[in-house]
């Protein structure tokens, strides 16, 4: 117990505690204060914890007490730090500590302003649980509180109905892959007892690996299922762009750098399974190269800057699945970590973009920002020259490696994510451009950010450049094993030319020949228009399964067997039934003398009649 | 005269007093009621310090002869499971004081009057150990809550009061009859002597015999509890009953429902009920289900309340009736568990219609900005109603649903999808009273100190019972194991069990 491992989540519980309860008769710096400073001490923490683990070669873990007890059955209330944890918290925390100072002055106008900082520090203490928990089920507790607070912060503005229906699909979608989830938890208890990572891996050394959809198969595919809902995998990632109603440093934190990679956290955390289910973890890359591949081209037309980078991060997320899934797990979690500097960089940026023009978010009508907010304009050309992959940025090394492994488990997986890769680049650029090179097409007055937003920028702009040189993979080899594949300089010079080639399209497309993409547009408006409706996915979700199962309950449920059915059947008994009601209600006044008489009256009779047959 | 028995007469003693106060100090009525109620509540807290939480026995029991022909006695006492029943109904009752203080207007004298009569129903019918007796309590606590909605409830109250009574009548009779065709073959009304001779083999009950009790006492529990398809009175009665009838039918009466089941039908007929319970199961589930979906369309918030109810007690059969520990320790806790978060629920949607005079959801929008504290409480309360994790009916529904998986997977994958719908149901309704603009067309104040006296142990309960459940499941298990144990006797039976893999290796 040195370590005292709780302090990391309490400290931003408590501040959801004081900010929650007291924060509409606190000063606002107060306010501020309570928010950042449990973040920072619970970084500080962390650091604390992780020098003070080290080696940490093994998993360390400090259990407090039952939190459910039934017969053989314990689920304790138990964390854990081992490096992938150590990893994770670093990048929550770290990342979170710099997206909260940004926020105190984004949101500075809003009155909302404390409500925000609870949200915001409930939802760190939320996802702390679930990466340090020890067990599935403490697990399952962040997984679905970081669900509910993201929920509350797409819909914080509440007087929009588009964001609180945006707030309402998050969840609902999540629920869905919470089911599976749920029932992965069912699974692993009937078969191993217990849910305890520890204990689960140490058991499932003794079984084989399955060829055939055995057990561990179908576990590591409910898991997976979950993990869809959470890091909006296809088929559940619709939620994740309408989740953009949400405050510009939520989308930072919770929809890009933390939160949504929760899945791929759990992939990973749940490694010695898959390895076990080969079929599982293949329907992982599969997903992820599908999402990645799929999100890229809806990325490519939107107009919507936030809704660019919402599609950005679904693909992604597809690229980590990709790593995950092929068995780079240390990849993925590179990727994971470099994806946390540069997206939330990129939304960072996107909002002191929005910011500067008091709301705008349509790119159409942005333009010849370089000038007006240089800050905001450098460091997202920092994050925008690494997730293209621009060799020596952060992104270049992580994507490569995934790139490298995708190869090696299946060449054509390399070329699918390669293409991806190429289209990353463009739409990035694309947006980059058109927001801050040629003529402001607007009629605002753009002006930079303060301090307190462009500070956190510039750390980032500097992780986004030089956070390829944090040596992730080999910190997690004692977890994962020495990746598999080897650099091949050729697959690199490969992709890297993609990464360079969709760069150069986008400043041919919206710097040099500006007409060009509308002419396309209008040669190819079919495809243009599916790909601009995002493949009309929403609209099918709704006719194939919301819309029926509403109408069916309300008609043919309610309507039909509640109303029709049951109802009517019955009430010809109580309409007849209401005479003697109302006889009854004169009789008895209220007291239970009479109405004792009665019942004891009917039980002579019965008693009779029983006695009589026998 | 103990402890128990002292919890058990508190509140018909305060029934009696309250008749001698004059029917115009309305303020003195109000307050005595409190006073009486709250007095139940903090003696039955004392229940748990003597209680021994390991025993499965029956604890502060007395038995004294009441009716000597046929011998019928005055047999009470509590089990780890009474015990917490006995404490959500006396924990209750104050909060439903509390309710009706300003909502109940006319005839204020006979309403807590009968109030304290149904406190003391309630109560008996959890700590009858007497066959006979459980039954006149059974009727005792519905009588008042017959009148509670007849003549404090809304338009169609006296539809709504007539069905209820029907229905519950009906099954009750069933359940008389059986009660009284045991007397006659055993000889006595006593449940623990009942017990004790079913498992040392002196009272043999052949499988026609325990089919037919089987069925004569589940009529009447399945209807109170309710099972799908036997609902349909609830939605009536909680749309018409005064908000505290709406709290109390909820939050207690429908559990001696779910007790009926645990308490008699598993423990007494074994093998009827081991036979009938893939069926159950399956009522259970369609009820999961279809309360589910109903309430996801209810345009009134009372009625989607009581919807939801069928899809959370759906719950509590499946748990029962999985025969497992997991399951019927599950089953249990989520009692508890609907007991505080549906009687909030309840109990914000009566302050709701205190300030607005309607149930209809329509009528409603954009609360959240002049009520953010009411609006917190309900937030809260909904997620807890949907199963969050870290609010109590995570708790329950997980231990149900991995009952449930571990007979039969397949029961827990349907169950599971009422927990989807239980966000849509209840984030629906959410969306549509409390966010959007603020609505011009009524104002609204926020929490009033006595609102906040009502919501804030139920929240507390709600994340003391989800956080740390060491504090409630032990007793649970105890007596819990014992009525599994009780139900393995003379049973021929087979639960497939999905034996682990490892075990399965083993044995190879």
């Amino acid at each position: 117990m040195e370590q005292q491992l709780w302090i990391i989540p309490a400290l931003p519980l408590a501040g959801f505690l004081v900010n929650g309860l007291l924060g509409r008769r606190l000063p606002k710096a107060a306010v501020t204060a309570v928010a950042i400073t449990s973040v920072a001490l619970s970084f500080l923490w962390v650091l604390k914890t992780v020098t003070g683990l080290m080696p940490l070669d093994a998993a360390y873990v400090e259990r407090y007490f039952d939190w459910i007890r039934v017969g053989s059955l314990r689920i304790g209330c138990d964390l854990m730090m081992d490096r992938l944890t150590a990893v994770m918290v670093l990048v929550v925390t770290g990342v979170g500590l710099l997206i909260h100072i940004y926020a105190a002055g984004y949101m500075a106008h809003d009155t909302g302003y404390a409500r925000f900082f609870a949200y915001l520090n409930l939802f760190m203490f939320f996802m702390l649980t679930l990466v340090l928990a020890a067990n599935y089920l403490l697990m399952f507790v962040g997984w679905e509180g970081v669900g509910l607070c993201s929920y509350l912060l797409i819909g914080f503005w509440f007087l929009r109905k588009s964001a609180t229906n945006a707030g309402n699909k998050a969840f609902i979608v999540n629920r869905v892959g919470d089911f599976g989830f749920s029932l992965a938890i069912f699974l692993l208890v009937i078969n191993f007892n217990t849910l305890d990572f520890g204990e689960v891996f140490a058991k499932l050394s003794g079984w084989p690996v399955e060829n055939t959809v055995g057990t561990l198969t179908l576990v590591g595919l409910l898991l997976l299922l979950g993990a869809t809902g959470k890091s909006a995998q296809v088929p559940l990632y619709v939620w994740l762009p309408d989740a953009m109603e949400g405050p510009t440093p939520v989308s930072a934190l919770i929809h890009a750098a933390t939160m949504v990679t929760a899945g791929v956290y759990m992939v990973a955390r749940t490694a010695p399974l898959y390895l076990k289910a080969p079929m599982a973890l293949e329907m992982v890359a599969l997903i992820g190269l599908v999402t990645a591949f799929f999100a890229a081209t809806i990325g490519l037309v939107q107009n919507d800057i936030k809704k660019v980078f919402a599609y950005s991060t679904v693909s992604q997320l597809g690229y980590m699945f990709l790593g995950v899934g092929t068995g780079a797990f240390a990849a993925g979690i590179f990727h994971l970590v470099t994806h946390a500097f540069f997206k939330a960089l990129l939304f960072l940026g996107a909002g002191s973009v929005i910011h500067a023009l008091s709301g705008e978010q349509d790119l159409r009508i942005m333009g010849g920002l370089r000038k007006k907010t240089p800050w905001t304009f450098w460091t997202l050309a920092c994050a925008s020259v690494s997730i293209a992959g621009v060799p020596f940025t952060a992104g270049f090394f992580s994507k490569d490696e995934i790139l490298v492994a995708a190869y090696h488990h299946a060449p054509w997986m390399y070329w699918v994510g390669t293409l991806a890769a190429g289209m990353t680049a463009f739409y990035v650029f694309r947006a980059f451009f058109l927001a801050f090179f040629g003529e402001y097409r607007g009629e605002g007055h753009p002006h930079e950010s303060p301090a307190v937003m462009t500070l956190p920028l510039a750390a980032l702009a500097l992780l986004s450049l030089a956070g390829g040189f944090i040596p992730v993979p080999g910190w997690l080899e004692p977890l994962f094993g020495a990746p598999s594949a080897h650099h091949n300089p050729v697959l690199v010079a490969v992709s890297v030319s993609f990464g360079l080639a969709g760069i150069f399209l986008a400043w041919l497309f919206y710097v040099a020949r500006p007409e060009l993409p509308g002419a396309l547009a209008t040669r190819f408006s079919g495809i243009y228009r599916t790909v601009l409706n995002k493949y009309y996915v929403d609209e099918i979700y709704n006719a194939a399964i919301v819309k029926p199962v509403v109408e069916g309950s309300r008609s043919l449920l309610w309507k039909g067997i509640d109303v029709e059915l049951i109802d009517a059947s019955v009430n010809g008994i109580a309409a007849r039934a209401r005479g003697v009601g109302d006889m009854l209600r004169r009789m008895q006044s209220g007291y239970i003398r009479n109405y004792a008489a009665w019942v004891l009256l009917g039980a002579v009779v019965l008693m009779l009649a029983i006695g009589g047959t026998r | 005269m103990n402890l128990l028995d002292a919890v058990l007469w508190l509140p018909l003693a305060g029934f009696v007093l309250l008749l001698l106060i004059p029917r115009e100090r309305v303020r003195a009525i109000r307050q005595f009621a409190l006073g009486i109620t709250t007095a139940t509540f903090l003696l039955s807290l004392a229940l748990l310090v003597g209680f021994d939480r390991t025993s499965a026995a029956f604890q502060y029991e007395t038995n004294l002869p009441w009716i000597s022909s046929p011998e019928i006695r005055y047999h009470i006492g509590i089990d780890g499971i009474s015990l917490w029943l006995v404490l959500l109904t006396t924990l209750l009752s104050p909060i439903g004081v509390l309710i009706s203080w300003q909502h109940i207007d006319r005839r204020v004298k006979e309403f807590f009057a009968l109030f304290l009569a149904m406190e003391f129903g309630l109560i008996g019918v959890f700590v009858a150990l007497d066959l006979f007796l459980f039954y006149v309590f059974w009727e005792v606590s519905l009588v008042p809550m017959y009148f509670l909605i007849g003549v404090w409830g809304h338009e169609r109250r006296i539809y709504a009061a007539v069905k209820f009574f029907i229905y519950t009548m009906t099954g009750s009779v069933l359940m008389l009859a059986g009660i009284i065709y045991l007397y006659i073959r055993a000889g006595t009304f006593d449940y623990p002597a009942l017990i004790e001779m079913m498992m040392n083999g002196s009272l043999m009950l052949d499988r026609m015999e325990q089919n037919l009790l089987f069925a004569g006492f589940f009529a009447a529990f399945a209807i109170k509890v309710p099972l799908f398809p036997l609902h349909t009175w609830l939605p009536d009665a909680h749309v018409e009953a005064p908000t505290a009838g709406s709290v109390m039918l909820a939050s207690v009466m429908l559990k001696m429902g779910c007790y009926g089941l645990l308490r008699f039908c598993l423990p007494m007929f074994p093998a009827a009920a081991r036979g009938a319970a893939p069926w159950i199961v399956m009522l259970a589930i369609a009820g999961i289900l279809y309360g589910a979906l109903v309430a996801m369309v209810q345009p009134n918030m009372k009625k989607l309340v009581a919807y939801t109810s069928v899809s959370h007690l759906g719950f509590v059969v499946l748990g029962l009736f999985t025969f497992t520990e997991l399951g019927t320790n599950g089953a249990v806790y989520q009692m508890l568990n609907h007991g505080i978060s549906t009687g909030a629920l309840f109990a914000l949607v009566g302050f709701l219609y205190e300030r607005r005079h309607s149930l209809e959801i329509e009528d409603y929008g954009g609360v959240a900005t002049p009520a953010p504290v009411l609006a917190t409480m309900f937030l809260i309360t909904s997620l807890a109603s949907m199963g969050l994790p870290v609010l109590n009916n995570f708790v329950g529904e997980y231990l149900v649903l991995q009952g449930a998986a571990q007979v039969n997977f397949r029961w827990a994958v349907f169950a599971a999808i009422g927990v989807i719908l239980a966000a849509c149901y209840m984030l629906w309704m959410y969306q549509r009273v409390f966010y959007g603009e603020a609505r011009k067309d009524f104002s609204m104040r926020d929490a009033n100190l006595r609102e906040w006296a009502v919501m804030s142990p139920l929240i507390i309960l709600m994340v003391w019972m989800g956080t740390y459940t060491q504090t409630f499941l032990p007793p649970i298990t105890a007596s819990s194991a014992a009525i599994l144990e009780q139900t393995k006797v003379n049973v021929e039976f087979h639960v497939e069990r999905q034996m682990p893999r490892q075990e399965l290796a083993n044995a190879r």
